[in-house]
């Protein structure tokens, strides 16, 4: 399952690179919006995988990591899903401000020269 | 009056005063003189309040913990030496503030002045009365911040301007350079406390460190106090007010660098480095300085060059081998306080009056203003060191101990004699032409303004300073010897060596040299008379030595022609090479690690492969791939496959058991993907044409290059995971959450008792930073000019109306719910269930899964689709959103529960937590965590819908004129 899961994750991480290198900006929107899919996963994969456990105490317990799932990367990857909305938002709104400020959509506010 | 209390005061009310005569009217020049005053004279009492037990050889100390962590604390210490210094800050303060009132015109900005004045008078203590290193270093900086802010005052001149610049760049890396030295020599004593420094002076000079220290410490006294090769930037100074020429730039600031050396000089002072460092410069600057001032046919510019040159003198005297040149520098810093002051002082007056500084056009004062020129004359023979005046007493120290001092080589030995006696002449020469070029002569007839005496109160403290001179130099040992011998106690200690303040010694070789120089530097001003009368600029021989020049050309290459160089070579303006660069050299990095230090599969034995998994990851990835190969021209379609991308993330999520980010996950998908949507509308059409070519060559080639780039970045990353996933995860801070989510925080979901308590820090920084962006979005999209081509109502849109308009029986208000009639009755009757949704998540959050962030999502979507099925006139008729109000309360509730630890004397963000016991709902939780996590909620809704309901707006707003044209060119048809 480790295999077909860092693949995936690869396969996110590449397609996002690609994109960030293209010239529009909705293609490094994109790209960037995978490359987080490919980080958050990847953090969240390093408190290990472990499918069935549970991830709620029950109440008075004192957990233990043998049974339960790891919690830490699952907060660090929460507050990580929220930023990256927020920093997304705000990319977008930037570069639709550039767009109407240069009349072009690549990242760098003009076409290339031939 | 307790020690803290005194010393507290002194320094911080200037501080306090500045900000107030800051905050007076443009026009307030009484109050704001009044308030300057007051403060300088509280002052100058606190100074005397301190003199009892200064007298006794008390040190006053005060402490404060500052960053105890690091061993530093706020020191305040105010020992003989300080004490006389704080005697000269606020009592020559005093007589400044007095001068100034009348100086500066009533149509400056006169608080302004008094403010930076003040803030000036606070620092300048600060560097006198700091026990701590770091902490003097910290007050000489501010005292370069407000010199700069005093020489530039009258701003709209372009010489304040650039006298301004440069004093503050050579003063400010000085202070730079003293900083690392008092680094370095903290680290050679262990301590950066005063009295730790001063008691550890033979450590320090046997150290390997020392002459690194020495020399950059040595630096930044010598910029500080104007000393060769730094010495240009004083003369350009003098464009300031002529009150803070007086007070900063000749008895206050430029002392700093010698107030330094002296207050060091227990601990690094003896050695051959020091005397060659600070020895020779003052040599160099003393002789350089009295003769550029010759030569000098500004005032202010001759007495900028001459407290230059006295300086040199101080400095050479610091550097000897000796502690009676000690005493003689101590004593010549007063005395040169005194009347340097007074001097630059009679020539603001004559500038005032006559409207101009140059000698060669100003001439028989003396019939006009009689007492400011028996005054200034005064001033001038104590600044020539003529006997019975206070300069007299100390040059006699200074030329006895240019006979008598140590030095490493004996060649020196016998230059500094004669030396000391051609400055002295040069100081005569220069003090001639002062008063016989301003005072005598005929009496001219082309001067700008009538001349006059000047008010009475502004000459009053010329008066005052030139008496001092006058009492000292006649009654020394009976005036100015207690505080002297109390500076001079505080520095040397025990090893003060006997010395006489008498005025007459009887026929001795320093006397003899006192003739001689007198004698000379009255041959010179006679000699020199054709040359000085003639209009060339500056003086001969060694007129190329401009400071200035060399300043300026260091200034443009390094700020201008380097900077454009190097911007050349490495810089660029556009993003896709930089993000090749960063992207490459991240692979680069990665690899070189893996390459050094091995690479493999871990220990953990790889589970099974669920075939389910495995068959939703073929979709995750092939989502993927299409959405990167789509996105250029279809960007619905590419949009619509990272959606399924960000499922199958989500599917993951609740696959590896984290429901709590699956949901989170599920909801950003959603907003996030509304907000691209309406984001698409403002991109320009871009349309693959069915015959067009296949991209270039050099274009494909960029492509083939951004493949391997991708591939070795995706590759890379595959590898990473797959190396963490077959390791044993570190698990210390899981345990430590695990054990205490439910014993110390009180619920039972950990994910979300580490976000809203035990990392409630985090997580308000966080929503901090959401609210930041959300309302930068909306701030952004306030001026947002569609291009173009975007501005015209899209094709659907106008298709849509043109059918409307032609069937009958449609109303147009009403149109949405016509043609989607379905959805839009569903939606309106999902509202209310999906904000209970929304709240249960909320509540249980600390339990179960949900919480503040996924709850504040539910709200945002619930409305977001009125907005998309009702429209956004129909929802804002029916729903007023106010999401500023939403964020805004958000982050008060949020941090407002933090601070709220604070009134039960916990430390801030401290939960508390109970179970309560509610009828029909039944057993909650009532933790604080709860109302921290609400106020999360509300600025998740608030943010989000502040977002994109802006976006949103945009198509309304742009085209609020474009369907009354659409409606009108249909009707046409």
């Amino acid at each position: 399952m480790e295999l077909v899961l860092s693949l995936g994750i690869g396969v996110l991480a590449g397609s996002g690179v690609w994109l960030l290198l293209r010239p529009r900006t909705f293609q490094v929107i994109i790209g960037l919006a995978l490359l987080s899919y490919a980080v958050n996963l990847f953090i969240f994969s390093t408190g290990g995988l472990r499918s069935g456990s549970p991830a709620i105490l029950e109440p008075g317990e004192v957990g233990t990591i043998a049974e339960y799932a790891d919690p830490l990367p699952q907060a660090l990857v929460l507050t990580a899903i929220v930023i990256g909305f927020a920093t997304t938002a705000l990319l977008l709104v930037v570069l639709l401000a550039a767009r109407g400020l240069t009349g072009t959509d690549h990242v760098d506010g003009r076409e290339r020269e031939r | 009056m307790p020690d803290s209390v005194l010393l507290l005061t002194l320094i911080v009310l200037p501080f306090v005063a500045s900000i107030g005569a800051g905050l007076l009217p443009t026009g307030a020049r009484d109050t704001a003189s009044a308030l300057a005053g007051a403060v300088a004279l509280i002052g100058l009492g606190m100074v005397w309040a301190a003199y009892p037990a200064i007298s006794e050889g008390t040190v006053l100390r005060a402490e404060f913990a500052w960053m105890p962590s690091l061993g530093l604390n706020f020191v305040l210490r105010m020992d003989g030496f300080a004490w006389l210094f704080c005697g000269l800050i606020t009592g020559i303060g005093a007589l400044v503030v007095l001068y100034a009132r009348y100086y500066m015109s009533s149509e400056d900005p006169v608080p302004r002045f008094f403010a930076f004045l003040l803030a000036f008078m606070g620092a300048m203590t600060g560097v006198v009365i700091s026990g701590n290193l770091i902490q003097l270093a910290f007050f000489w900086e501010l005292t370069s911040l407000f010199s700069f802010l005093l020489i530039g005052y009258w701003h709209h001149l372009a010489a304040a301007r650039d006298g301004a610049r440069m004093a503050l760049t050579i003063t400010a890396t000085g202070g730079l350079s003293l900083f690392a030295g008092i680094l370095v020599l903290g680290h050679i004593v262990g301590s950066y406390d005063l009295d730790a420094v001063l008691a550890a002076g033979d450590r320090i000079r046997e150290h390997a460190l020392y002459l690194p220290a020495l020399l950059l410490i040595v630096l930044g006294a010598l910029t500080k106090s104007a000393q060769f090769p730094f010495h240009f930037w004083l003369p350009h100074a003098m464009a300031a007010p002529t009150p803070v020429s007086a007070y900063l730039h000749s008895a206050t600031l430029v002392k700093a660098g010698v107030f330094l050396l002296a207050r060091l000089w227990p601990a690094m002072a003896g050695t051959d480095a020091w005397t060659w460092t600070v020895g020779l410069a003052g040599l160099i600057t003393m002789l350089i300085g009295a003769y550029i001032a010759i030569f000098q046919n500004d005032l202010k510019g001759l007495l900028a060059y001459s407290t230059i040159s006295h300086l040199g003198l101080i400095t050479l005297l610091l550097g000897l081998k000796s502690e009676l040149a000690l005493v003689a520098a101590i004593f010549h810093i007063i005395n040169h306080a005194a009347f340097k002051c007074s001097l630059f002082m009679a020539a603001g007056i004559i500038d005032h009056e006559t409207g101009t500084r140059d000698i060669r056009r100003l001439s028989g004062l003396n019939q006009s203003m009689p007492f400011t020129a028996r005054l200034a004359m005064v001033a001038a023979a104590a600044m020539a060191g003529v006997p019975l005046l206070n300069g007299f007493l100390s040059k006699e120290m200074f030329f006895a101990e240019a006979l008598s001092a140590e030095a490493p080589v004996s060649t020196l030995l016998n230059i500094l004699p004669i030396a000391a006696m051609t400055a002295s002449a040069f100081s005569v020469a220069y003090s001639l032409r002062f008063i016989h070029g301003a005072f005598f002569g005929p009496e001219a007839t082309d001067l700008p303004r009538k001349p006059h005496e000047p008010a009475t109160w502004m000459r009053f403290p010329v008066e005052i300073l030139v008496l001092t001179c006058i009492v000292v130099g006649v009654l020394p040992a009976a005036t100015v010897g207690p505080f002297l011998s109390l500076a001079v106690h505080s520095v040397l200690g025990n090893h003060v060596p006997y010395y006489s303040l008498a005025v007459w010694h009887g026929f001795n070789l320093p006397l003899l040299m006192s003739v001689v120089a007198m004698v000379a530097g009255i041959l010179l001003y006679l000699l020199l008379q054709r040359r000085l009368r003639s209009d060339v600029e500056g003086p001969p021989v060694i007129w190329r030595l401009e400071g200035q020049r060399i300043f300026e050309r260091v200034m443009v290459f390094v700020s201008w022609r380097l900077a454009r160089r190097l911007e050349a070579v490495l810089g660029t303006r556009r993003l896709q090479p930089q993000l090749r660069l960063l992207v490459g050299i991240a692979i680069l990095a990665g690899a070189t690690a893996a390459w050094w230090r091995g690479f493999g599969p871990g220990n953990l034995p790889p589970s099974p492969v669920d075939p389910v998994l495995l068959l939703i990851w073929v979709v995750g990835g092939a989502c993927s791939l299409g959405a990167a190969w789509l996105a250029k021209f279809h960007r619905l379609a590419a949009l619509i496959l990272v959606g399924g991308a960000g499922l199958v993330v989500c599917i993951t999520f609740v696959w590896f058991s984290a429901p709590d980010l699956a949901l989170t996950q599920l909801t950003v998908e959603v907003v996030t993907t509304v907000l691209l949507l309406l984001g698409l509308r403002w991109l320009p059409k871009r349309v693959q044409l069915p015959g067009e070519r296949g991209p270039e060559v050099l274009s494909r080639t960029r492509r083939l290059r951004d493949l391997a780039l991708a591939t070795g970045a995706g590759l890379g990353m595959a590898a990473l995971a797959y190396a963490t996933m077959t390791r044993t995860p570190p698990d210390l801070l899981a345990r430590h959450f695990l054990a205490r989510a439910y014993t110390e925080g009180g619920g039972t979901n950990v994910v979300n008792v580490i976000l809203v308590d035990f990392r409630g820090f985090d997580t308000l920084g966080e929503i901090f930073v959401v609210a930041a962006v959300a309302l930068t979005t909306y701030a952004l999209l306030r001026r947002f000019r569609p291009a173009q081509d975007s501005v015209e109502i899209p094709e659907q849109q106008r298709d849509q109306a043109a059918t409307d308009a032609n069937e009958a029986g449609r109303a147009e208000p009403g149109r949405v719910a016509d043609w989607l009639l379905v959805p839009f009755t569903l939606t309106r009757l999902l509202f209310p269930v999906m904000l209970i949704v929304a709240m249960y998540l909320l509540l249980r959050g600390h339990d179960l899964p949900g919480g503040g962030f996924s709850a504040g999502m539910v709200v945002a979507i619930a409305i977001i689709l009125q907005y998309m099925i009702g429209g956004t006139e129909w929802t804002e008729d029916r729903l007023r959103l106010r999401p500023q109000l939403w964020v805004g309360a958000g982050l008060l509730l949020a941090a407002g529960t933090g601070l709220a630890a604070w009134l039960f004397g916990r430390p801030f963000m401290t939960s508390y937590f109970a179970y309560g016991e509610l009828p029909i709902i039944g057993k909650v939780p009532m933790a604080s965590a709860l109302i921290f996590d609400i106020g999360v909620f509300a600025l998740v809704v608030g943010a989000t819908l502040l977002m994109l309901v802006a976006l949103a707006h945009q198509s309304v707003r742009a085209h609020r004129a474009a369907p009354r044209r659409a409606a009108t060119e249909a009707g046409d048809d």
